[in-house]
């Protein structure tokens, strides 16, 4: 079946002050396809589809809408248009129905509400999909894959044409996800175009009709989704950098068991398992990654290994002592540092200056407060040696640490963490969204502790990363451990495998 | 975010310039506002002003005046900018307040028998204790339970008040009165003026818990642990501090201090206890600790200031002007005052050009309900 | 005995009526996310707007619509500053209280303890008021109670049943929700305060026009602050609030009357308990022990900027 171009985005490009966000971007959809967009963090997917939302307005290019030039003026055209998406933090009330949510977007409804007329809309476009939704259900009440089909149905229910999905099956369980993509499907045969964003290799290739590869801002590759590999797929996405390699000490033989995780078992904040059954050990003297897809439960085994998350079941020792019932702070006492993903929301206080970000864990310390009372002639002492030792750039120990780059805020909360000589540093997503300078200056900082003899855990969703800073790997898919290898005997290929669910 | 051509930008630091001009230029465009009223009430508001300004400030027995006014104000200033350093809306100052003077007045009435210099030092803590234990009832609640303090303080301040309503007009009533007042505490315990200023004792209290909030708050290690938490409490909870102990660590604080205004009114100024013994001074404390940008220094100023606006009501009530007129100039003062921190913390810029948010890195994306807010 | 059941319930919907006004205003204020601390203050400036009105043109038309003028206009104000200015709303409700309450008694003086000459006068409605017992409880009365009787279900109506408080419920909760639907959240918040601040005039009006007839400083007495209570004790509902402002006017008149029963127990015990009421009720619905969602507006005080979506 002959389709036809429904949308066509031409040259498109978009700066943000000196970042180039969209660099001369082509994009072609046709109409009833789904439509891959592949990426890592900070590739521009995300950027790309807010000009397509009206939410940012192109430097240069043309889009074309049916053939017809198009300038999308803010939000609300695209809503005329017919282009919506599916966020990834979903944006629904929850004290609401399903039914009120739905049609707190849509103008068909009229000022008296008609339960009865709503539902059966509900109904009617939920049979012509395939979505089962409970119309009268209260938003709270539903399971995550439930409330994504609320934020799908909000899109159809508008008459939309084009529907973004970004990180679709981020959050939710592999059952899930099959049917989601199996909603999707259906939607692009009733002549829907569907784009969804992803980094997930085998999901783009298997659900995908056409795939395009973003990479720095540029389109990387663009091909049939019949036509993809994964090799193909990796060097396009990841492609071959090249990173400073940096000066790994062998691991010593027979080094001594540092931490024991045995059977953890972790509930998420809305209570559900987000952990099962998680067992593996840590040495002193290595990098151990955890590698996976954001969203499978890492946040949740960093936040219980540091204390800020009630463990379930299973227990957690270190050194032979179960410190399963410690406290954060208590934690710190044993030597865990903690670098939290959420650099500006947990690990550091953006609205505080420097030298009160970096006495943050260390206040009580008799070299920073004596009698109740903070020696502010050692703090600012000590943060001027952190920024002369680590580099960090900034207009002033006295201003906000908000006004700094964000490499330069990363390197100071590593800085801290680091400082007090810990015998485990979790390190989760550390050079997230950070540039090539910021990013070698963390991993040489990580590297330094490794060959000191502590042990790194270091989560994160780059196989480069992975594969150049840790000596062994863990797989973490769905809250399991779905491997756990060295890195030297394996490769790209199978701890990809794993990541996307293939069991050993 | 637009409006029109009009930009709005949050801005990151306060210059400090703005942070001493701005209130100053609002204060006085406050002053500007009750003018009108003033006029159309039929007074000519240059006159009522000098007036005011003359009687409350310069005599000697206008400052002391004042100062006597401004005491209880400023400690109840004091307690609700020691609270509001966390974000925690302690609005219930008047209830802890009398429940403070309740409590202190208990023991200054009916207490054993005792050296009075001891007597005075454990009213003075009964005071202390009275109002931090009213406090901690909403502290309790909010910790464990987050439940909005906002609204428990607010509703225990009725409960305070009408308790010693009832204890003034029933079983503490003195005798031979008809009025809602207790016997007088004996004449030892009255609280002295200093010298012959006129200035009573009770503002050695109240500057010697100013110094100290403000060393506390600056230069401690609990003051940094406030600020942190006031900031994020996910990040206090990351850094290991316990955040539920300081909520109810600085509740317990701000309601002590409130409970002290009632020591220094009661001892030092009516001797004894009284229904609506707080008058209002509980509120007035939160405007006065706003005004000061919670700043216990500040609250001393400000307070002996509000304190010379309410005395002075008495010289203009002979020209016939309404005695409202103290509270009508609190209030539109910080009306005003509160329209200007907008110019803070938000720079405002006349550009015709629509921009695009700035694109960051790590956007806050999502507003979270903690337990202390923002 | 009947009679004395039946005028217990008639004042007490007298009482419940000048506090709801005020109460339903402050619901719908809330709940798009706005508090209102003034209310006292408020309800002060409508009580002595429309007491002035009357007191000079003897009309009581011109007395609803002058409170419901400074109402708005005081409302006017507060949206200003806490959605325009993004002022800490606590503060602002601190301080517009003040001012209301100075600035009445400030307009006021002159009118002190007069009694206006026109006030609001109960209306027996026709056969609804010969029925016995239920007649006399409700339905002698003035006006503004029977205009409530209309407004209560009206309100709850509108806030469950159209499309517009459908989008008032989601205001108060994720207002980046109802921003994303492309509805303009800060014109619908200065709708709502409005409202609010003009009802709570209105109920202002009650005390001094219909209650009694003369005004006098401060004379609300702390109703304002009773009618926010009623708003978290009522769960954020306009039935609630009434059959709570009910309450609230039974135990206070049963209060006044059961000193002659229950000498043991004073006044003000019973003055004490819609507060106490509210703290119990407002720990039951929005304790963080619940397993349910609260009933609470999640974004109840929080400044909505765009900026920070």
């Amino acid at each position: 079946m002959e389709k036809s171009v429904i949308l066509e985005m031409k040259d498109i490009t978009k700066r943000f002050g000196k970042t180039l966000a969209n660099d001369h971007i082509n994009l072609r959809l046709y109409q009833g396809e789904i439509h891959a967009l592949l990426g890592e963090n900070g590739a521009g997917k995300s950027t790309l589809m807010n000009i397509l939302l009206g939410i940012y307005k192109p430097n240069s290019g043309e889009i074309f809408y049916k053939g017809k030039r198009v300038s999308i003026k803010s939000p609300k055209h695209a809503v005329e248009l017919g282009i919506g998406m599916v966020h990834q933090h979903f944006e629904f009330i929850p004290t609401l129905s399903v039914a009120e949510n739905i049609f707190l977007g849509i103008g068909q409804c009229k000022f008296i509400l008609n339960k009865k007329n709503m539902e059966e809309t509900i109904g009617r476009y939920a049979e012509k999909f395939g979505l089962a939704v409970d119309p009268a259900a209260k938003v709270w009440q539903l399971s995550v894959g439930e409330q994504q089909r609320v934020e799908i149905m909000k899109l159809l229910c508008r008459d939309c044409e084009i529907m973004i999905l970004d990180e679709p099956s981020a959050v939710l369980t592999p059952q899930e996800s099959k049917e989601m993509f199996r909603t999707l499907r259906k939607m692009a045969d009733e002549g829907k175009t569907v784009i969804f964003i992803s980094h997930k290799m085998s999901e783009v290739m298997e659900h995908a009709d056409r795939i395009t590869v973003l990479k720095g801002g540029k389109v990387e590759d663009e091909m049939l989704a019949k036509d993809a590999t994964v090799e193909r797929l990796t060097k396009a996405v990841i492609g071959l950098r090249s990173l400073e390699k940096t000066v790994r000490s062998p691991i010593k033989e027979n080094s001594s068991l540092l931490l024991e995780i045995e059977h953890l078992c972790v509930h998420n904040d809305k209570g559900i398992d987000a952990l099962k059954d998680v067992s593996f050990s840590l040495r002193q003297g290595e990098i151990f990654a955890i590698a996976g897809v954001a969203g499978n439960g890492q946040r949740e085994l960093a936040e219980a290994l540091a204390g800020l998350r009630k463990v379930k079941s299973g227990c957690i020792r270190m050194n032979g002592r179960d410190i399963t019932k410690y406290n954060a702070r208590q934690r710190m006492e044993m030597g865990i540092s903690f670098i939290p993903e959420d650099r500006l929301q947990m690990g550091l206080i953006p609205g505080m200056n420097m030298k009160q970000n970096i006495i943050l864990k260390k206040f009580r310390e008799p070299e920073y407060s004596r009698f109740g009372f903070l020696r502010n002639k050692s703090i600012k002492a000590v943060t001027e040696k952190y920024v002369e030792t680590y580099d960090i750039k900034n207009g002033g120990i006295e201003l906000p640490v908000s006004m700094m780059s964000g490499g330069n805020q990363q390197k100071l909360l590593v800085a801290r963490e680091i400082q007090c000589d810990p015998v485990l540093i979790i390190a989760a997503y550390p050079v997230r969204g950070l540039d090539i300078g910021a990013s070698e200056a963390i991993h040489r900082i990580l590297m330094e502790q490794r060959n000191r003899g502590a042990c790194v855990l270091l989560i994160s969703e780059e196989l480069d990363e992975i594969f150049d800073m840790s000596d062994r790997v863990a797989v973490l898919c769905d809250g399991k451990v779905m491997g756990i290898r060295n890195t030297s005997e394996t490769d790209y290929d199978e701890i990809g495998r794993l990541m996307s669910g293939e069991t050993a | 975010m637009n409006i029109g051509a009009i930009q709005i930008e949050k801005k990151q630091v306060v210059p400090l310039i703005n942070k001493i001009l701005n209130p100053i230029i609002f204060v006085l465009l406050g002053l500007a506002f009750s003018s009108i009223m003033i006029i159309a009430v039929g007074f000519n508001p240059i006159t009522v002003y000098s007036k005011m300004i003359s009687y409350s400030f310069f005599r000697l027995r206008g400052i002391s005046g004042s100062i006597k006014a401004g005491l209880p104000l400023m400690l109840c200033g004091l307690s609700v900018s020691v609270a509001f350093k966390m974000n925690l809306n302690n609005i219930g100052a008047e209830g802890q307040y009398a429940m403070g003077a309740i409590l202190g007045g208990w023991f200054a009435l009916f207490g054993p028998e005792m050296p009075i210099m001891l007597k005075l030092i454990v009213m003075f803590l009964l005071c202390a204790a009275g109002g931090a234990l009213w406090a901690m009832i909403a502290a309790a609640l909010k910790a464990y339970w987050n439940v909005n303090e906002t609204i428990v303080t607010l509703m225990l301040n009725y409960v305070a008040l009408l308790f010693l309503d009832y204890l003034c007009y029933g079983p503490w009533m003195a005798k031979k009165q008809t009025t809602a007042i207790s016997e007088s505490i004996p004449k030892g315990m009255h609280l002295p003026d200093i010298g012959n200023t006129g200035i009573n004792a009770g503002i050695l209290i109240a500057v010697l818990i100013a110094v100290f909030l403000y060393i506390y708050l600056r230069m401690t290690t609990a003051g940094y642990q406030m600020e942190v938490i006031r900031n994020s409490r996910k990040t206090a909870e990351y850094a290991g501090i316990n955040v539920r102990k300081h909520i109810l660590m600085v509740l317990g604080l701000s309601g002590a201090i409130a409970g002290l205004a009632g020591f220094v009114q009661v001892t030092g100024v009516v001797h004894r206890l009284q229904a609506q013994l707080p008058g209002g001074s509980g509120y007035t404390g939160i405007v006065i600790a706003y005004l000061s940008q919670f700043n216990p220094i500040m609250v001393i100023i400000v307070s002996i200031l509000f304190g010379g606006l309410v005395n002075s009501c008495a010289a203009v009530q002979i020209m016939g002007v309404p005695s409202q007129i103290a509270t009508m100039l609190q209030g539109s003062i910080m009306i005003f005052v509160i329209a200007g921190e907008f110019f803070n913390h938000y720079k405002v810029s006349f550009n015709s050009a629509k921009r695009d948010r700035y694109y960051k890195i790590d956007r806050n994306q999502h507003k979270e309900i903690e337990g202390v807010q923002q | 005995m009947t009679a004395f059941i039946t005028s217990i319930c008639a004042t007490a919907i007298v009482y419940a009526v000048s506090i709801l006004y005020a109460a339903i205003g402050e619901i719908f204020s809330q709940r798009a996310g706005i508090m209102n601390l003034g209310l006292e203050g408020i309800m002060l400036m409508g009580a002595v707007s429309g007491f002035l009105a009357v007191y000079h043109t003897n009309s009581l038309m011109l007395a609803i619509l002058a409170a419901i003028l400074v109402g708005a206009l005081l409302g006017l104000a507060f949206a200003f500053l806490t959605i325009t200015l993004r002022a800490d709303q606590t503060v602002c409700g601190m301080a517009f209280m003040i001012f209301g309450s100075g600035l009445s008694g400030f307009i006021g003086k002159n009118v002190t303890g007069i009694a206006s000459s026109v006030k609001f006068e109960k209306i027996n409605i026709p056969l609804l008021s010969d029925i016995p017992v239920l007649g006399d409880i409700f339905f002698k009365h003035d006006m503004l109670v029977y205009l409530m009787y209309i407004i209560v279900p009206l309100s709850m109506f509108y806030i469950y049943r159209t499309r517009s408080g459908m989008i008032l419920r989601a205001l108060g909760e994720n207002p980046a929700a109802v921003d994303a639907a492309g509805i303009n959240v800060f014109a619908l918040r200065y709708w709502y305060v409005i409202f609010g601040c003009a009802m709570t005039a209105i109920s202002g009006v009650c005390i001094s026009l219909s209650y009694t007839n003369f005004w006098n400083e401060g004379m609300t007495g702390g109703k304002g602050w009773i009618a926010f209570s009623l708003v978290a004790f009522s769960g954020w509902n306009p039935a609630g609030a009434a059959l709570g402002a009910l309450l609230f006017g039974a135990i206070s008149i049963i209060g006044i009357n059961m000193q002659i029963y229950l000498p043991g127990i004073p006044s003000q015990f019973y003055g004490m308990l819609p507060y106490i009421a509210t703290v119990v009720a407002l720990i039951i619905t929005t304790g963080s022990f619940r397993k349910k969602h609260t009933e609470e507006p999640a974004a109840l005080c929080q400044r909505y900027d765009r900026e920070d979506r």
